[in-house]
């Protein structure tokens, strides 16, 4: 069969299985709209209003569907504006294949008009990039960039197709199967290791789990789940890790690392054998690596060889899936010794517990307490994305996730401007479940454009504006370090939030009281369709307790 | 990491001779904080192949480090340390230098005892080939005073490890 570039392209697409795309047209990719707009029964195309509220849009998709998120963007400036989205779902590996327009063959090099090296700007954050030079290679390509994307340790693929290939016509036949030499992920963990690692078990008296993104990326919540509950091993988790298990699990210990849970931290560092599941172990978590988990003898399962031993040696490395390994680890008859741990636990946990609320502002509204209420008002089954700041670690302590995929944060890059288009993305690839937005005042002007977005495609995403009048982690590492001087921190003249989203043409409403809270975010939970909720909080808030960085876990600050 | 602990390590990388492979993994060491001392690329007997042989300076584990960040890259097929204690290399040195009437003899001489090979000669000098180590064509370039040496071409050195002594017979 006999077809032009671009409609191959979308041909390719449909058979992978894509029925959504987030695009944003310009010159180099009319054609690909065009053929696009003759399956649109077939295949949903959301357009953004930027192309970084794009690839965020299809990053959040990803996240929380685990189907690879897919962008078409035109060449130069549009390719060059998805950089920051690729950079993010790359640091957090997220699969996703972006399509970029490119200047025709003849005019590659020449400084054409909207000419930018895509596979040159793109080559360290994206897992493989092609410049397509011929159609005939259009349908392998995508074979290609959809196996490399969603395989092994996932992540961003571009694909750049010159304009000319797109109108070239050429015989049509697409791949059942590649074969790439070299790159074969390794799968399943290594019996000896696995059985190495029962005989830890059994020996240990203070075992514990450390959940990363792996597990939420990789679908395995459920079996780190059974796998704690049934062997009676505590669990905390990195930031990526939110989700592994219902909130209210007495084995659960939240978050560690600089802005983790005193409880989870002392978890750590008490430990004797911690299995590390689909962690990096980032400086965020480890703080003086060092001293990290001394006592403890460390298991390291990951699908990436690359990750381990790249910040911490593993006693015990393992690459394979959490899957293969997990659910080697579930049918064996371990018996684990961990009561009185567990009970060490509990009793240091209430002992240290979490404090929701803002001491230099008693009676205030605290965010800490907002957010806890949000969680205690929507329902379980919600997506929560958020921004980058204090709002995303106080949604990270206080919400309470109860399941994978549920939890939709940029972690490794720390993407400011990265919650509303990525809520976006969550709304579109799960129409049956609620979405809540948790923003801080700075990140959320950093995309605020697609509120069109959600009033275009109707999305019902709830947005909770979390507004300090301060780019408040900066203002609190200013606080600590840098003796209050608030330099470029200070945000005390945003705009009326709620009367904005009115503009777009989306219900909003503001908080100012904490006795409205209850009621005000009940209307929020409750409301069909999108509602933005201004919430002025309490500006001296900060995230505590905090290890402040490159210090050991040991050495928390509880107050500033 | 201290300075003191650090080696050389050669690193025998096989990719697909794919526009771009080479540039991808220069710019994926170097992004992680490691110092290329030498690399030679050709392709192999495979003409979809190349071969890169990488000297970078490290200690053990960092270059273990490289070694799993190289196969990141989709292109690798295989990453191969070289055992420093059974492996041959060779790096060819072009180098031309200055030399007339009296000093020209004196040249040949120490081409002759390097066994190199004089291949191009005018009246202001000569274009002279070594073959060997690293450090042959280091010594060779050092018995010149600097401004007798016009110009220095090298390749960079390949390696390869020795056949296995018990499979030879
Ligand atoms: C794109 C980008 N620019 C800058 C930063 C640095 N940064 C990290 S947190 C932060 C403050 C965020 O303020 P805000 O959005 O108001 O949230 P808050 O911390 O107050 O919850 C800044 C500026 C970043 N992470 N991302």
């Amino acid at each position: 069969m006999i077809l032009k570039g671009a409609r191959i392209l979308v041909e390719s697409l449909l058979l992978e299985g894509v029925d959504t795309i987030f695009a944003y047209t310009g010159g180099k990719v009319i054609s690909i709209f065009d053929q696009l707009q003759e399956f649109e029964d077939r295949v949903r195309l959301i357009l953004p209003r930027h192309e970084q509220g794009g690839t965020h849009a299809a990053d959040g998709y990803a996240r929380s569907t685990g189907r690879p998120g897919v962008v078409i963007v035109t060449s130069g400036p549009g390719a060059t504006n998805t950089v920051t989205g690729i950079a993010t779902a790359y640091m957090d590996s997220v699969p996703m294949v972006v399509i970029t327009g490119q200047v025709n063959l003849d005019q590659i090099g020449s400084d054409a008009f909207q000419e930018a090296d895509v596979v040159g700007i793109t080559m360290p954050i994206t897992k493989a990039n092609f410049l397509v030079r011929d159609a005939s290679e259009i349908a392998y390509t995508v074979k290609k960039a959809f196996h490399l994307a969603t395989t092994g340790r996932p992540g961003p693929v571009v694909i750049d197709i010159p304009g000319d290939v797109q109108a070239q016509d050429v015989s049509f036949d697409y791949p059942d199967t590649i074969e790439l030499r070299g790159y074969k992920p390794n799968m399943n963990g290594h019996p000896k290791q696995i059985k190495s690692v029962i005989g830890m078990l059994k020996q240990s008296r203070k075992p514990l789990i450390i959940a990363g993104g792996g597990v939420n990326l990789s679908g395995a919540t459920e079996m780190v789940n059974r796998l704690a509950d049934e062997k009676g091993i505590p669990v905390v988790c990195t930031l990526m890790g939110h989700g592994v298990m219902p909130k209210r699990s007495e084995l659960l210990l939240g978050p560690i690392g600089m802005h983790g849970t005193l409880y989870g931290n002392y978890a750590v560092q008490h430990a004797d054998l911690i299995l590390a599941l689909g962690v990096r172990f980032s400086d965020r978590i480890v703080g003086d690596g060092a001293g990290f988990a001394p006592k403890a003898k460390l298991v390291h399962v990951d699908i990436d060889p690359a990750e381990i031993g790249k910040s911490i040696k593993a006693d015990l490395p393992i690459v394979g899936t959490i899957q293969s390994v997990l659910g080697d680890l579930n049918k064996a008859d371990i018996p684990v010794d961990s009561e009185q741990w567990i009970r060490e636990l509990v009793e240091y946990r209430s002992a240290h517990p979490l404090v929701a609320e803002d001491p230099k502002n008693p009676g205030g509204l605290a965010p800490q307490r907002l957010i806890q209420l949000a969680g205690e008002i929507f329902p379980k089954e919600t997506i929560v994305v958020t921004d980058v700041g204090q709002n995303q670690m106080w949604a990270a302590l206080f919400f309470g996730f109860s399941r994978g995929r549920s939890f939709l944060t940029s972690g490794g890059l720390g993407t400011m401007g990265f919650g509303l288009p990525a809520a976006i993305g969550a709304a579109v690839g799960n129409p049956d479940k609620p979405v809540l937005m948790i923003s801080g005042d700075g990140g959320f002007q950093m995309n605020l454009q697609e509120l069109a977005t959600i009033r275009r495609y109707r999305l019902p995403v709830k947005m909770l504006v979390i507004d300090n009048g301060y780019l408040g982690m900066v203002r609190q590492w200013q606080e600590l370090l840098f003796e209050k001087r608030y330099a470029g921190t200070v945000m005390d003249d945003n705009p009326d939030f709620a009367a904005l989203a009115e503009v777009f043409g989306i219900h909003g409403r503001t908080l100012r009281d904490a006795k409205d809270a209850q009621d005000v975010l009940r209307e929020l939970a409750e409301c069909e369709g999108p509602m933005l909720l201004h919430a002025h909080v309490s500006p001296s808030a900060n995230v505590l307790p905090m290890v402040p960085a490159g210090k050991p876990l040991e050495q928390v600050v509880e107050k500033i | 990491m201290r300075e003191e602990e650090y080696t050389d390590h050669t690193i025998s990388v096989l990719v697909n001779n794919h526009p771009g492979v080479l540039s991808k993994l220069t710019s994926l060491i170097t992004r992680r904080g490691f110092n290329i001392e030498s690399i030679a690329a050709g392709p192999t007997k495979d003409p979809d192949m190349f071969r890169l042989t990488i000297i970078v300076k490290g200690d053990d584990q960092s270059v273990e480090q490289i070694q799993k960040q190289l196969y990141k890259i989709v292109d690798t097929v295989k990453v191969s340390p070289i055992d420093p204690r059974n492996k041959v290399e060779r790096e060819i040195g072009l180098i031309k230098l200055r030399a007339t009437n009296g000093s020209r003899n004196e040249v040949l001489q120490m081409v002759n005892v390097f066994k190199g090979q004089v291949i191009d000669s005018g009246p202001g000098g000569f274009v002279v080939e070594i073959v060997g180590s690293s450090e042959k064509v280091d010594s060779f370039i050092g018995l010149f005073p600097p401004q007798q040496v016009v110009e220095v071409a090298r390749t960079g050195i390949v390696a390869m490890n020795r056949w296995e002594k018990k499979q030879t017979r």
